[in-house]
């Protein structure tokens, strides 16, 4: 690996000239910042990879990419649809990272307010649980949910369609373990919340609903709508929880997974392009309109 | 809830909407859902899944809780090289993340400047993209005629029967590129809150430069490097898709063996028990972090 490309002959020269009692030599300074370049570089190129592999011709009669390089197309941007399975298992996966990530945003700011606000019976073993659910292995969560749904469903009658794995059980599963990760950037955001405000709301009149309302909710909403992103972006990239649980139902990435052995068709690379650039997008659109993203990465 | 509540002295009680009774549920009230959840659908699960390696019996016929303790000594001795194996591939890949990711977290910290969201931003960058396809580009760049070993192979540059795909290294190396973020963010964290006087302090004290990086930087940051560690070991050890996509037979991690005895032969007690192992390996890697560096900043890195 080259670490530095291109030495900068002029700028020696131009050091030399002035003559400075003790001459930095031309690399210093630079390495670090090479460095930082370069891993960056290697954390996007399996990106461009699926970005590039995209774009690549196909001969095979079903369509799936090759290994090997064989030239433009766009033809999988047109046949986008084209895979049966494919489409409903994307559409599947956004709507589940949808409704997880509205729920868990309202569970886990809830659990948040409590948390900072209040000094309650509880509150340390709370504070241990989340920890552990972060913490846990998510084989090991992915594990004792089936054990859980497959026990319940066998055992309890009432509970047997609604258990079976499925749809309802990775929903379940999802604000599972989105809840903490919610509940953490929310309270980042509550930590610095100066509490006078909401007492001058009261003392304009307010009740506890509006203050929530008017005062409250504006403030920490930054703090909530990182959370509900966080949520997600971890149920759509969820594979290892919803593999356990999610029984016949698929979702994209577990198709993509089933697919490793027959060949990848084409449109998975197509689809895994449209989120990266919707998602990346809507990062860097959030992150130049100046929002305090900086609390949001730290949580 | 308008209604105030009744107070012998009744004063001062109008004024407040919210009663006593009101103040003390609140907390209750908030945390209620979540704390459901959790219980209902982490804690419970965890707790039958333990109960589940105690049982003895199949698919077909049931099972019965025999107390079989022995469950577990058997998967453990049983499974004990891809228990073994599953530690030295998460551990290599959380050396190689660790000495990867510092002297980026450590730019970004002390030189990112005003840039320093962007470079965190682009830190993050593989999440944007899905777990399975990364695994499965890294597949694509390493395989024998893909784009880099094809394209060597062509200029000759490497022999015809090179490869590095079902080895060991193309898993590690998977684990590493899949985790690195999750080693860099809390090494940044640790790195970012340490006051830069201080560094400036030790070079008034004529520190150079070197002693002041390993005298003042380095111990300051010793919790974000422990968080790091874990934050990366920790699915690193359970991970089971690069494994399976990158690697090969000879590969065989714990997380296959669990997923295989859970959905496949569907042998739910030596899949409990192996998991309740795993669960328990980490849990005293976390209590012993605890006990060294306090378990209040391990949450802070999260």
């Amino acid at each position: 690996m080259a670490t530095v490309a291109t030495p900068a002959p002029d700028k020696t020269v131009e050091q030399e000239a002035v003559r400075r009692p003790r001459k930095p030599p031309w690399w210093k300074g630079k390495i670090l910042p090479t460095y930082v370049a370069l891993v960056l570089i290697y954390l996007v190129v399996p990106i461009f990879v699926m970005i590039l592999y995209s774009f690549n011709v196909s001969h095979a009669r079903l369509p799936q990419v090759s290994f090997k390089w064989q030239g433009f197309t766009l033809q999988w941007y047109k046949e986008w649809n084209g895979i049966p399975g494919l489409v409903p298992a994307f559409k599947l996966t956004l709507i589940l990272a949808s409704l997880a990530a509205i729920t868990s945003a309202i569970i886990g700011t809830l659990l948040a307010l409590a948390l900072v606000r209040h000094r309650f019976r509880g509150k340390g073993a709370t504070e241990q649980v989340m920890f552990l659910n972060i913490a846990a292995p998510e084989i090991v969560v992915g594990a004792a949910l089936l054990s859980f749904f497959v026990i319940l469903s066998t055992n309890v009658a009432i509970l047997h369609s609604a258990l079976h794995p499925g749809f309802f059980d990775l929903f379940l599963a999802h604000v599972a373990f989105c809840i903490a990760f919610v509940a953490i950037t929310v309270r980042a955001r509550l930590a610095g919340f100066d509490r006078s405000l909401e007492e001058a709301a009261g003392d304009l009149g307010a009740n506890a609903w509006v203050t929530f309302q008017k005062v409250t909710l504006p403030i920490i909403w930054p703090g909530v709508l990182a959370g509900a992103l966080m949520a997600f972006a971890l149920s759509i990239d969820d594979f290892v929880i919803s593999n356990f649980v999610a029984g016949n139902v698929e979702t994209f990435p577990l198709w993509v997974y089933g697919a490793v052995r027959v060949g990848i068709p084409p449109q998975v690379f197509v689809l895994g392009t449209v989120i990266f650039v919707v998602g990346f997008g809507i990062a860097l659109a959030n992150l130049f309109t100046g929002q305090r993203k900086k609390k949001q990465q730290k949580a | 809830m308008e209604q105030p509540v009744r107070s012998d002295h009744g004063v001062a009680v109008v004024r407040k909407p919210r009663g006593r009774a009101g103040k003390k549920l609140a907390p209750y009230l908030l945390s209620l859902p979540a704390t459901f959840w959790l219980v209902v659908l982490f804690l419970i699960p965890l707790v039958m899944m333990l109960f589940f390696a105690l049982e003895t019996g199949d698919v077909l016929h049931g099972y019965s809780l025999t107390w079989n303790w022995g469950e577990f000594g058997q998967q453990l001795s049983l499974h004990s090289t891809e228990f073994i194996r599953s530690i030295w591939y998460a551990g290599a890949a959380t050396i190689i993340c660790l000495v990867v990711s510092f002297p980026v977290s450590y730019w970004i910290a002390f030189h990112g400047g005003d840039r320093k969201n962007f470079f965190l931003l682009m830190l993050l960058v593989p999440f944007f993209v899905s777990f399975v396809i990364r695994s499965l580009a890294w597949q694509f760049l390493l395989s024998d005629q893909g784009i880099l070993l094809g394209t060597l192979k062509n200029l000759h540059l490497i022999p015809q029967n090179f490869h590095i795909l079902a080895t060991s290294t193309a898993v590690i190396a998977g684990i590493a590129y899949n985790y690195l973020p999750f080693t860099a963010l809390p090494l940044y964290v640790a790195l970012e809150r340490i006051d830069y006087r201080l560094i400036e302090a030790a070079g008034d004290l004529y520190c150079s430069k070197r002693e002041a990086f390993m005298r003042v930087v380095l111990p300051l940051c010793i919790p974000g490097i422990f968080a790091a560690f874990l934050l990366t070991f920790v699915p690193a050890v359970g991970d089971y898709l690069n494994q399976q996509i990158l690697g090969g037979v000879s590969n065989t991690m714990i997380g296959t063996i669990i997923q295989t005895d859970f959905l496949v032969n569907q042998d739910y007690p030596a899949a409990s028990a192996l998991s309740a192992i795993l669960l328990l390996g980490v849990l005293v890697g976390i209590f012993l972090y605890g006990r060294l560096l306090g378990s209040r900043t391990i949450e802070e890195y999260v």
